[in-house]
């Protein structure tokens, strides 16, 4: 068996171990952007800032200048950071609520603009934080705390998609998962080299939450992998 | 030094050069809107200015944070509803200790309301949000006094480290006259000015115990305490003899000034006390003229926000108070005249 590989030097080690439950898909996606920012040399220039809701657990994660904001405000105050300090590198890591309900017009707003940021959504379908309400995101007939009946025939929010008619020629779209973490790297990278450029990116991963989904480890994985039907992987843009 | 004609906003606009201001982030809304509009044409003059107009209040309020965390100093204006959804921002900027600049030119309060006047928005930028109004606001009476005070507000906040405010209203901000530009040497203090989110920086503002966030909050409110004798600022007029204390605000207190002249001119021994810190308020200086008259009136265009910061710093003062309140409506000189008068 090959040893995994060791932990991104932009990890904080005093923070660690990280905040997040067991068979949580954040610590996955954020090993993964820790390993692009490390391979990328771009450490010393990045600003990391969190949203509320499960992200804000990051707060602390890298050793990297960090800090939480307000639910759906993380867009705004990076693109506020990085129209004062362009030579940065801004990321802006936002769960599905703070990117497509509550900072929605930011979102898009962010993307029309063509603002040099990076946003991650983390998309585990349900508002995980608050104990596994409904989302944009949840899944048609997805029983969540809110929705004990399911929803029926109710279009599922998909991101990427949404923003491809408006983001400009340049901008990156794309979606990974936290069941193929080098594919989701090879993503963020992709999403911060288009930032280097001048342009906006958005890479979505999907994500499990076993906590609120109810699942054990094979259940967690099948659920995971079935999302990548509503919510195909790939590069949209 | 030059002097310009310029109307209410575009005197805090161009105040906001002079006081070192890079990024403007804005949305428009009447009666402010004049500010963002006034930032757009210098940004063409001046290479170095940023602006912009965002998609929401929300993301205006947001953006200043941004920018302020990369240490360039920035700002917005806002009023009214404006200013409710910015509380968002704003509190953050208190937990935070974020020197952010917001000009707050009052329109009428519940609501939408009107787009024109009031005084009612003086507890909302005092104390708006989930916070303890760790916040410093000022507010001016004419003006000259719009371009001085943002000169302030930005050397406050990047000195003390909370949010500050310029508390103007509709009037200030559509009125026109001739105006002194300062640039010598009023500029920010540049000592002060650094980024904030740096290497080894993690900030939060969310916290597992009670513990935790109760020790900030003491600790921020001995700060507080222990500068808010350099920060306040008050103003009087004719307090000699003065056995009649008015107490006004903004350009309420700038109307009270020709009714004293009148009250005076009639033997009403009035004065007044113009507090231009609303927050903190000078309570002390309040306190030391207000034990001494016959009486306090304090007068205002709504319903009691500035009685209530009186009130809330001087239930020791034994001096019969009575509240003059207009909600959303102006006063003349000669309205406070009569008024005073017949209740002296």
């Amino acid at each position: 068996m090959k040893p995994s590989p060791a932990f991104p030097k932009v990890f904080k080690v005093s923070s660690k171990p990280h905040k997040f439950c067991p068979g949580c898909g954040h610590p996955v996606i954020l090993k993964m952007l820790g390993q692009a920012l490390d391979e990328m040399g771009l450490a010393q220039k990045t600003i990391f800032l969190v949203d509320i809701g499960c992200s804000l657990l990051a707060w602390d994660f890298f050793d990297l200048p960090t800090s939480q904001t307000h639910h759906g405000r993380t867009v705004p105050t990076a693109v506020g950071f990085k129209m004062a300090d362009p030579q940065k590198i801004v990321v802006a890591y936002v769960g599905d609520g703070g990117a497509y309900a509550i900072g929605l017009q930011h979102t898009i707003s962010s993307c029309l603009r063509d603002n040099p940021i990076t946003t991650i959504v983390v998309n585990n379908t349900v508002y995980a934080m608050t104990g596994g309400q409904m989302a944009p995101t949840t899944t048609d007939a997805e029983i969540t705390t809110t929705t004990p009946a399911g929803m029926q025939g109710v279009t599922t929010l998909r991101g990427p998609e949404l923003l491809k008619p408006i983001a400009s020629p340049q901008a990156y779209l794309a979606r990974g998962s936290s069941r193929q973490p080098l594919m989701l790297k090879d993503y963020l990278k992709k999403a911060l080299a288009t930032q280097i450029k001048g342009h906006y990116s958005l890479v979505e991963s999907l994500s499990a939450c076993p906590l609120n989904w109810q699942t054990d480890a094979r259940q967690t994985l099948d659920r995971l992998e079935s999302l990548e039907k509503v919510f195909p992987l790939g590069e949209i843009k | 030094m030059a002097k310009k004609f310029l109307m209410g906003n575009q005197v805090l606009a161009t105040a906001a050069v002079s006081a070192g201001a890079q990024v403007m982030f804005g949305y428009p809304i009447t009666p402010a809107s004049e500010i963002l509009e006034t930032w757009a044409n210098l940004c063409q003059q001046n290479q170095v200015l940023k602006i912009l107009q965002a998609e929401d209040e929300m993301a205006a309020g947001f953006g200043m944070i941004g920018a302020c965390l990369a240490g360039v100093p920035a700002f917005t204006a806002t009023a009214g509803p404006g200013n409710v959804l910015m509380q968002d921002a704003f509190s953050m900027a208190e937990a935070l200790r974020l020197p952010t600049v917001a000009m707050i030119m009052q329109r009428g309060g519940l609501s939408t309301s009107t787009v024109i006047y009031s005084q009612e928005e003086v507890r909302l930028t005092c104390f708006g949000g989930n916070g303890e109004g760790f916040r410093v606001v000022y507010s001016p009476a004419n003006l000259q006094e719009l371009f001085d005070y943002t000169l302030k507000a930005f050397q406050t906040a990047w000195r003390y480290r909370w949010p500050t405010f310029i508390l103007a209203d509709g009037y200030q901000g559509k009125m026109k006259g001739a105006v002194e530009i300062k640039t010598d040497n009023l500029g920010l203090l540049t000592k002060n000015i650094k980024p904030i989110l740096t290497k080894g920086v993690n900030l939060r503002n969310c916290y597992n115990l009670e513990e935790e966030i109760g020790e900030i909050i003491l600790a921020y409110q001995k700060d507080f305490q222990a500068k808010r004798g350099k920060i306040e600022e008050w103003q009087t007029y004719q307090t000699k003899g003065m056995e009649i204390m008015l107490v006004a605000h903004g350009i309420v207190a700038a109307a009270c000034r020709p009714a004293v002249d009148q009250l005076r001119r009639r033997g009403i021994k009035a004065g007044l006390f113009r507090p231009i810190t609303l927050r903190p308020f000078p309570a002390a200086a309040a306190g030391r003229f207000a034990k001494k008259v016959k009486k306090v009136i304090i007068i205002e265009s709504a319903l009691g926000q500035l009685a209530s910061l009186f009130k809330d710093e001087l239930a020791w003062v034994a001096t019969p108070l009575v509240e003059v309140n207009k909600p959303a409506m102006g006063f003349t000189p000669e309205e406070i005249y009569e008024t005073v008068a017949s209740l002296s």
